[in-house]
């Protein structure tokens, strides 16, 4: 089967919610068969990577099998959460974006809008 | 005592649409079975700037928005006996209260019973340096932090009293999200505070629902990849739970948005970190056995929530202040852009560094890259992308004091005259800033209060 890299944001979906200095995001892909190939290529230091720049330390991967569902929790990555961030998005609620801009590699059928 | 109850949510938080209630206490209503509304009003730091309201005036410092979010809705709810909860108290309960019987009686409704729950204000009461801190929030430094408030997430149970002692309004300050679509299932159903089975259903219930819309198509919406009915009005959430087994998530009837499968999973996991151990004062909820099931149009089915026994200790959220935010911002725009907006971002910080105005300082490219960026702009310093046409430099400080925040503020209008070419439109201000960080207590040093008395002996 042909693979082509795409951003997640073509084959997923995801959103941002923050406690403290602590994000999480959550990734679903749209179509459920692309479960097990997300979980190969999704891993929690890629994700942790994605955030390095804002000083994250720790990337947490729960999987969610029966909905299709990951949630990534990641510490340290809100340069002190909403209260004490400098950053116009104190609560990361935009940082689900960042994660949809990380590219996998798809069957090419998948690589097309939803919508 | 009816197998099916229906839960609606009014808001999501302070600041949510004022007219979205309206159409979900109508589908209540035309649905004719046993409901109540709960308002979800209540962010970390809403309740520090209710307290410097309070401060300033002894009657202020509950939800500013409470009587016109009831007002369209206080005699409908009354007619077909919905009860309605909220912590729109705030850091004020009893001037809420008050500020709901004053719109009760005004509407024709002097019988009308108001119950306050109080006890969640620890402030006074509780010594935090002697507690142990929530994990999230270890690594913050809090030194030279005054504190403004300190309030314990009070559960279900207190708000389930006030209703079984007749209250048609239930006033809260600080309360767990979850326990105000909890506490009137408990009440309905006759839940027993250790049925972690039901809790955890209802807990999942209230999760689904205390962010409004979010459930229903908003922070959903994504055009030509998600795109929803109406976004202009978006109908707000409602539970319909069964005695037992599966609850269905739905919507109010004749509005935009929508609920399937993939609403529904966003909001589940929203602000969730270990899915086995959702922590509510009422609960542990564990969500690893959920299954989801799409039952018709803008209805899903969820099944499988767990529950374990609740924590021995209460959340606490003490907010300080101490520090001020001063923030400027100047455009660039056309040919060359890119490069006078970082010399800008430079010129910003080295002014503030040269004044020693900030203890940290930070310059944001917006139209390049601000709020994935970091403090040090490590994003729009490497960018190497297509030449952005319009570019707005943004400068952002914390400082000791509300003038040194200001004068770094102002660096941002300096630039005016001192500049780089075409450099325009200034805005600049300065905000205190609340800080804050949680701790456990545990549950026995947190008593709570319920007073139900009716709108015309509330003055």
């Amino acid at each position: 089967m042909e693979l082509i890299e795409v951003p997640l944001h073509a084959v997923a979906h995801s959103r941002a919610g923050d406690k403290g200095n602590r994000g999480n995001l959550s990734l679903m892909p749209y179509d459920p068969s692309l479960y097990p190939l997300l979980a190969e290529q999704v891993t929690e230091a890629r994700v942790l990577e994605l955030f390095r720049h804002r000083g994250a330390t720790r990337c947490t991967r729960f999987d969610l099998p029966l909905i299709h569902a990951f949630n990534f929790v990641i510490d340290d990555v809100l340069e002190g959460g909403v209260n004490g961030s400098l950053n116009l998005d104190g609560h990361g609620k935009s940082l689900s974006f960042r994660l949809l801009a990380l590219t996998v590699r798809v069957p090419a059928c998948h690589a097309r809008s939803p919508a | 005592m009816s197998d099916l109850f229906l839960v609606g949510n009014g808001a999501g938080f302070s600041g949510d649409r004022v007219d979205a209630p309206i159409p979900v206490v109508r589908t209540l209503v035309d649905r004719g079975l046993p409901a109540a509304m709960f308002f979800e009003c209540l962010a970390e730091r809403t309740i520090a700037l209710a307290q410097i309201e309070k401060r300033r005036d002894p009657e202020a410092g509950y939800e500013p928005m409470l009587e016109r979010l009831l007002e369209p809705i206080l005699a409908d709810c009354t007619r077909a006996g919905i009860p309605i909860l909220g912590n729109f108290g705030a850091a004020n309960p009893m001037a809420a209260a008050r500020c709901v019987a004053r719109l009760a009686r005004r509407l024709g409704l002097p019988a009308l019973r108001i119950g306050v729950v109080t006890g969640d204000d620890v402030s006074a009461s509780v010594d935090l340096a002697t507690l142990p801190v929530h994990e999230a929030d270890a690594g913050l430094d809090m030194s030279a932090w005054t504190l403004v408030s300190a309030n314990a997430y009070i559960g279900a149970a207190p708000l389930a009293q006030a209703l079984a002692q007749g209250a048609q309004v239930v006033v809260a300050g600080r309360t767990s999200d979850p326990s105000l679509a909890i506490a009137p299932l408990m009440h309905h159903f006759g839940w027993a505070e250790d049925d972690w089975a039901n809790l955890a259903r209802g807990a999942a219930v209230g999760h689904l629902l205390e962010c409004g819309s979010q459930v229903t198509g908003g922070v959903f919406w994504d055009p030509g990849f998600k795109d929803i009915p109406d976004p202009a009005n978006i109908g707000f959430p409602i539970a319909e739970v069964p005695r037992d087994g599966a609850f269905v998530i739905t919507k109010a009837a004749d509005t935009g948005g929508l609920v399937d499968l993939r609403s529904v999973k966003e909001q589940l996991l929203y602000e969730l970190h270990d899915p086995a151990a959702y922590m509510t004062p009422d609960v542990v909820m564990d969500i690893t056995g959920v299954t989801l099931e799409q039952r018709g149009q803008d209805r899903v089915a969820m099944a499988g929530v767990r529950g374990h026994a609740r924590p021995d200790r209460l959340k606490v959220t003490a907010c300080y202040e101490g520090s001020w935010l001063g923030e400027g911002e100047v455009s660039v725009a056309g040919p060359n852009a890119l490069a006078r907006a970082r010399a800008t971002a430079d010129v910003l910080l080295e002014r503030v560094r040269r004044r020693g105005l900030a203890r940290r300082a930070r310059a944001d490219l917006i139209g390049v890259s601000a709020v994935h960026d970091s403090d040090d702009g490590a994003l729009w310093r490497s960018y190497d992308g297509p030449e952005p046409p319009d570019i707005r430099i943004r400068l952002a400080v914390e400082s000791a004091s509300r003038d040194d925040a200001d004068q770094a503020a102002r660096e941002a209008l300096a630039m005016l005259c001192c500049g780089t070419a075409g450099t325009s439109g200034a805005r600049w201000r300065v905000t205190p800033r609340i800080l804050t960080r949680s701790f456990l207590l545990p549950r026995e040093m947190v008593p709570t209060e319920v007073t139900v008395r009716e709108a015309r002996l509330w003055n």
